[in-house]
């Protein structure tokens, strides 16, 4: 078990450093950022400001060093658009992107986990056949388009929902249900084929031998066991969800992590995408450690592996 | 059985009709898709009242014929989906079939460059790419066929796992055959056939993720009508003409959802003839 521990940990911190390499390197792509930061009204002497200013007339080991560094001890540099510390700006906005993710993954866990079960008791009938076709229809869904157009109906044909912003606690309800969209047909199907190993395994037909209720061997006995990997699974997805939350914090105009992340790069203000990057990424390889060490816990053959 | 033949010969006459429109986009576009009419803007599709003769599907914000902007996008969406494929499906098959007919350490470094992948965030990255190399179709193609190729090395080192046991190897080996040799002619052919159904995976989220890219400004420059472009460019008016955003919209999903099912399909099929 110490031993997994260990290699596990050695993994995600290389991982890690990659990812650090990958962020530094990402915003040296447009050549020279001092001259792109400036903007193209910029004198010689406003770019030459600016890349003493950022340590940008440094070479570049010295600033990747800086960077890893000053990452290191929590210190992710200054924007350069808000003069303000990046790591004061991530943490003002992070509620909201954590929020929206938790409300997307609980929208995805509540609509998925039951969809499944329902399609695994009636496998092969119609209602698995129709259950399925959600999920290839959930993956076909473009999420931005389908935001804008829940925003057309709901919001304004029926007017059940806020349209923008997060003012008031409904207004996280479209977006998460719009992030939900991404997570549900994996999550369905893998809940839906446990469900239909574990229905047809031993232990199942001994509770039904014993005389025990439906209810209570479906959910008491057989979801346990479908339920383990669903759970690694689902604090993978919350990663991506994260990840991928800056096309809809766009539609839906929420001020957190993924809009700040696009406004940064439309504007060239590469401390707060290079941090952002690294931010994300570190998010993920935090949880899908924990979803592997919880599975090491749950299933103890993993362990040895 | 039959249903799923019916659903997966459904998503063949989807991804096989815009195929068509997007080679004979020229021949049958009925306006030049970049001809702006400033006094004919915002007209309404056929199915409404006050619909122009002429533009079937109305007109947008600048009097450009949504008909034929609508078939250019699907020249995009495709080119984009099989440009990124065929890049993305070289490198990961390369990594995937090195790693798993290796083994060992080599697949260990293969297996670190796959997590590496999938910790960092797709979008995210792909949008500081093309914007800080400076978005062009090309760019756009690049960036997203060196980002998505992560399930088809998964795939491919998988397979190739289960292959290099079998006999017809061992016999290549024996026989004197170059490693070279044995990948390409050996182990290829025989996970071809799972690799086809990750393509039609790929290329649909390629079309996706190019869409989403357009729609946040930072994929296909405009004028060129990519369909998440149009949705981006409609999304001002859609409050009173909600048809800007649903025309492009609907284009995106029935392709997404034809390749998903073709994709379905070609994995029974493809899974029937090798089980035969």
């Amino acid at each position: 078990m110490i031993s997994f521990l260990a290699r596990r940990a050695i993994l995600a911190l290389l991982v890690l450093i990659t990812v650090l390499t990958i962020s530094f390197a990402l915003t040296r792509l447009s050549g020279d950022v001092a001259v792109s930061m400036a903007g193209p009204a910029a004198s010689q002497e406003d770019v030459e400001t600016i890349r003493k200013a950022y340590g940008l007339d440094r070479p570049l080991p010295i600033q990747f060093a800086n960077w890893v560094i000053g990452a290191a001890s929590g210190d992710l540099g200054r924007s350069y658009l808000y003069h303000a510390p990046v790591a004061e700006l991530i943490k003002a906005r992070l509620p909201i992107t954590l929020t929206l993710g938790l409300t997307g993954l609980c929208i995805a866990l509540l609509t998925a986990i039951p969809l499944g079960i329902l399609a695994a008791m009636n496998e092969g009938s119609v209602l698995d056949r129709a259950i399925m076709m959600i999920a290839v229809i959930g993956q076909a869904m473009p999420s931005f388009w389908l935001g804008l157009t829940l925003i057309i109906v709901l919001g304004l044909r029926l007017q059940w929902l806020p349209i923008s912003g997060v003012d008031t606690w409904d207004g996280y309800i479209l977006p998460g249900i719009v992030l939900a969209f991404s997570a549900i047909p994996a999550l369905m199907r893998l809940t839906r084929s446990g469900m239909v190993d574990a229905l047809a395994s031993d232990y199942i037909r001994t509770a039904r031998a014993k005389g025990l209720s439906r209810a209570s061997i479906v959910l008491r006995h057989a979801l346990r066991n479908a339920a383990m990997p669903v759970v690694a699974v689902a604090a993978v997805q919350l990663g991506f969800m994260l990840g991928g939350s800056i096309v809809i914090e766009a539609v839906f105009s929420l001020n957190g992590v993924g809009y700040l992340a696009w406004e940064s790069i439309a504007k060239n203000d590469f401390p707060v995408v290079q941090s952002v990057v690294l931010f994300l990424s570190t998010i993920y390889i935090v949880l899908t450690l924990l979803a592997d060490l919880l599975n090491a816990v749950l299933d103890p053959r993993l362990r040895t592996a | 059985m039959t249903l799923r033949r019916f659903f997966a010969l459904f998503g063949l006459l989807i991804v096989g009709t815009v195929l068509i429109v997007a080679v004979l986009a020229p021949w049958i576009t009925p306006h030049d898709p970049f001809a702006q009419n400033l006094d004919g803007r915002m007209a309404v599709p056929f199915w409404m009242d006050g619909s122009v003769v002429g533009h079937p599907l109305g007109t947008d914000q600048l009097g450009r014929d949504y008909l034929s902007r609508l078939i250019y996008g699907a020249r995009i969406s495709m080119i984009i989906g099989v440009s990124v494929v065929i890049c993305s499906g070289l490198i990961g098959t390369t990594l995937g079939v090195i790693g798993g007919f290796f083994g060992g350490r080599v697949d260990a470094v293969v297996m670190f460059i796959i997590t590496c992948r999938l910790a960092i965030p797709l979008i995210l990255i792909a949008l500081t790419v093309v914007s800080f190399v400076g978005s062009s179709f090309t760019v756009v193609i690049l960036t997203l066929g060196l980002l998505l190729w992560e399930r088809f090395a998964v795939v491919a080192r998988t397979t190739t796992m289960q292959v290099r046991t079998l006999d017809y190897v061992a016999a290549a080996q024996a026989a004197g055959c170059s490693k070279f040799h044995i990948l390409l002619r050996e182990v290829l052919p025989n996970i071809a056939h799972h690799l086809v159904v990750v393509a039609t995976l790929e290329m649909a989220l390629a079309i996706l993720l190019e869409a989403a890219l357009s729609f946040l400004g930072l994929g296909v420059p405009s004028p060129l009508p990519s369909w998440g472009l149009m949705i981006s460019e409609a999304k001002d008016f859609m409050y009173f003409s909600p048809w800007v955003i649903m025309i492009p919209g609907v284009a995106l999903f029935v392709l997404i959802l034809g390749i998903n099912l073709l994709g379905d399909g070609l994995r029974d099929w493809l899974g029937a003839t090798r089980d035969a």
